[in-house]
């Protein structure tokens, strides 16, 4: 078990590497820096524009620019944001844990709605509550998150006025209740696509496992419907749900990216957004970083918990 | 397929001679069975997916919507009597069903009027909102089609080779899909569509003026051709050992012909599964960075890019906000039911 989880571990190094060669290039392929914009102000110098890139060791081969890059992200600070000269790792600090809480709301919506309306779609095979089931769950799986997330806006922040319409907290109130207030329309809207797609997914599995002669055998023995269900049947449908989670990791990100953009979300995605817009290369190429490291991370996490949660699955 | 029915072409004659020798015996029955070829697997895919009425619906209003999309030209000139960009500022925010405008025809004082209405609406730049609709739908759908054959190209090649040559080849190429797997899209979306639409080299140039959008499928393709490419590397894996690939290279057919001949055709019902239900993920990503601003750039319309400022004019006009989505939903919908019904024709698995 341990050398599982050595070797795993490992594994995302090169992994990690890989993804920052990556990024190095795609964000160096993007002509221009903040710097660029600078020659078009009469009032900069050109040898002032010189003396600035010097500074960001902009005028160093690229090869170079990467290692110094990379040492920056061993030491933990990503380097320096180009507008504010202050260390990236500072800026994602401020903004990771606003794009966590709303990732994580819409982990548990999708997980407390998705897990019982599966289950009992996949018991009730067929019956009135499945269909509906089904029909909104292939409607939840298609529906454009960002629309999603307007639509919100307009009937329950314009149209009644329940929610606000943006921000993490109100002006002067940094209240739980006024914070959660704030993070129901956003978590959902984030939350909508999994939360369908988790569904059809978790019934799927459940009528797999129902089939089995092992559940079979737990009606015959007598044993109440809610225990073959929820202490035979479950356990088992539940197992593949942990890769599922791993892998909704991402697009939970790229979804965060549109959601904080629609309800004025300080996160990791407005910051790329707006860096990319800058061009603010080092910003870029940390949150980048960092949400890939994170979508690695968690990865790995479900591979362990999996192999923790299957007994079959004990050798390395 | 193709070498399939090669094969059934040739075989064809000599077992129509048997029955032709015997066929005296039976009446000529026996000869016509023997002549008509059985339904292909595609045939007999689509016979299930026929039986399907969500599906079959699905696909007719599919096809709605791509011949709304079409039909831009027509409704500009017939329907709405507006071109996509053309914008009267003393009609912004029109209601849909408003009157437009009520032009003199047959000269100044001929007393002749025509009452054009703006069947959706118009927006903040008093621009038809269904002209619009129309248009902005050919620019989603196109990019939604082209970023599709670009992904599934690379996905053939890196999955075939992977799987075919298995080896060092085969974990150089995956390792490489890990790594795109493992980059959260839209972040990186973002940044390539920057990258190409900032570098001056492209953005000066003509044909990017006249059809920048063309830009978007090379960008959404470069992280949309992961999933193919493992799904043909596997398939290609349990493949490329059955006797009849053995046969073919004893027959001493060179590398490309295997993969390409005898290979590539056993993967095609994967290949349109994967297609249709690729295909509202790449209309919804397109959406999305049209939506933010990367993607489909103004005055060229698309679903998404018709959302963009809708925000500002939540209280003044719903609809904006309202009927691009919804057009995005409808398409999304209808393809992922078709996909699932095609998927429940197709899939070997569920076949016994």
């Amino acid at each position: 078990m341990g050398s599982y989880i050595v070797r795993r571990v490992l594994q995302i190094i090169p992994l990690l590497i890989g993804i920052s060669i990556l990024v190095f290039i795609l964000v160096n392929a993007v002509p221009g820096s903040p710097v660029s914009d600078m020659a078009f102000n009469p009032s900069v110098r050109p040898e002032d524009i010189a003396r600035i890139k010097h500074a960001l060791g902009l005028d160093q081969p690229l090869y170079k620019r990467y290692f110094v890059w990379i040492s920056h992200v061993a030491r933990g600070d990503l380097g320096l944001n180009m507008v504010t000269y202050q260390p990236v790792s500072k800026d994602i600090a401020a903004r990771l844990p606003n794009t966590l809480k709303l990732t994580i709301a819409a982990f548990f919506i999708a997980l407390v709605f998705s897990i019982p309306v599966g289950v009992y779609s996949a018991v009730r095979r067929n019956s009135w509550f499945d269909n509906i089931g089904t029909v909104l769950s292939v409607a939840g799986v298609s529906i454009p998150n960002f629309w999603f997330g307007l639509l919100l806006i307009l009937f329950f922040s314009v149209r009644l006025g329940w929610f606000p319409s943006g921000g993490t907290a109100s002006f002067g109130n940094g209240s739980v209740l006024d914070q959660l207030h704030h993070l129901i329309l956003p978590a959902f809207s984030l939350a909508i696509v999994e939360l369908a797609g988790w569904t059809r997914y978790i019934r799927g599995q459940m009528l797999e496992v129902i089939r089995q002669d092992y559940i079979r055998t737990a009606h015959a023995k007598g044993l109440r419907e809610r225990t073959v269900i929820f202490r035979h049947a479950f356990r088992n449908a539940f197992l593949p749900l942990v890769t599922l989670f791993g892998l909704s990791i991402p697009s939970f990100f790229s979804g965060a990216l549109i959601v904080e953009t629609i309800f004025s979300w300080p996160g990791i995605g407005r910051l790329a957004y707006d860096a990319t817009v800058a061009r603010n290369y080092t910003v870029i190429m940390g949150t980048v970083m960092m949400s890939s490291a994170l979508v690695v991370v968690g990865n790995l996490l479900a591979d362990i918990g999996y192999s923790l949660l299957d007994p079959r699955i004990k050798q390395g | 397929m193709a070498s399939r029915s090669d094969e059934q072409t040739k075989a064809l004659p000599v077992g129509a001679a048997d029955v032709a020798e015997q066929g005296t015996a039976v009446g000529g029955r026996l000869e016509h069975a023997a002549r008509r070829k059985a339904p292909g697997y595609l045939a007999r895919g689509w016979r299930r997916f026929r039986r399907n009425p969500l599906a079959m619906a699905s696909l007719v209003v599919f096809v709605l919507m791509v011949l709304f999309s079409l039909s831009g030209p027509l409704i500009s000139k017939y329907v709405s009597h507006q071109t996509y960009e053309n914008q009267v500022l003393g009609n912004t925010f029109k209601h849909p069903g408003e009157t437009a405008s009520t032009i003199q025809i047959g000269g100044p004082n001929s007393g002749q009027t025509v009452t054009y209405k703006y069947i959706l609406g118009s927006d903040e730049l008093g621009r038809d909102v269904l002209t619009r609709l129309s248009y902005g739908g050919r620019i989603s759908l196109a990019v939604s089609f082209i970023t599709l054959a670009l992904a599934l190209t690379v996905g053939l090649l890196v999955g075939s080779f992977a799987g075919y040559y298995g080896g060092w080849v085969d974990s150089v190429l995956m390792r490489i899909v890990d790594v795109f797997i493992s980059l959260p899209g839209l972040f990186v979306l973002i940044l390539i569509s920057s990258m190409i639409n900032n570098n001056k080299i492209v953005s000066n140039s003509a044909f990017y003026r006249n059809h920048g959008w063309l830009v978007l499928p090379f960008v959404i393709a470069v992280l949309s051709w992961t999933t193919i490419s493992r799904l043909i590397r596997g398939e290609f894996l349990s493949i490329k050992g059955r006797d009849y690939v053995d046969a073919a290279r004893v027959l001493g057919a060179k590398d490309t012909r295997i993969i390409f001949r005898h290979i590539l055709p056993n993967v095609i019902p994967i290949i349109i599964v994967w297609g249709t239900l690729v295909v509202p993920g790449l209309i919804l990503t397109e959406a999305a960075l049209s939506y933010l601003g990367f993607g489909v750039q103004i005055p060229t319309p698309s679903w998404g890019n018709m959302l963009t400022d809708s925000q500002e004019y939540f209280s003044r006009a719903p609809y904006l906000v309202v009927l691009p989505g919804l057009c995005i939903y409808i398409t999304v919908l209808a393809v992922n039911l078709m996909g699932n019904g095609l998927r429940d024709a197709l899939d070997p698995r569920l076949n016994d």
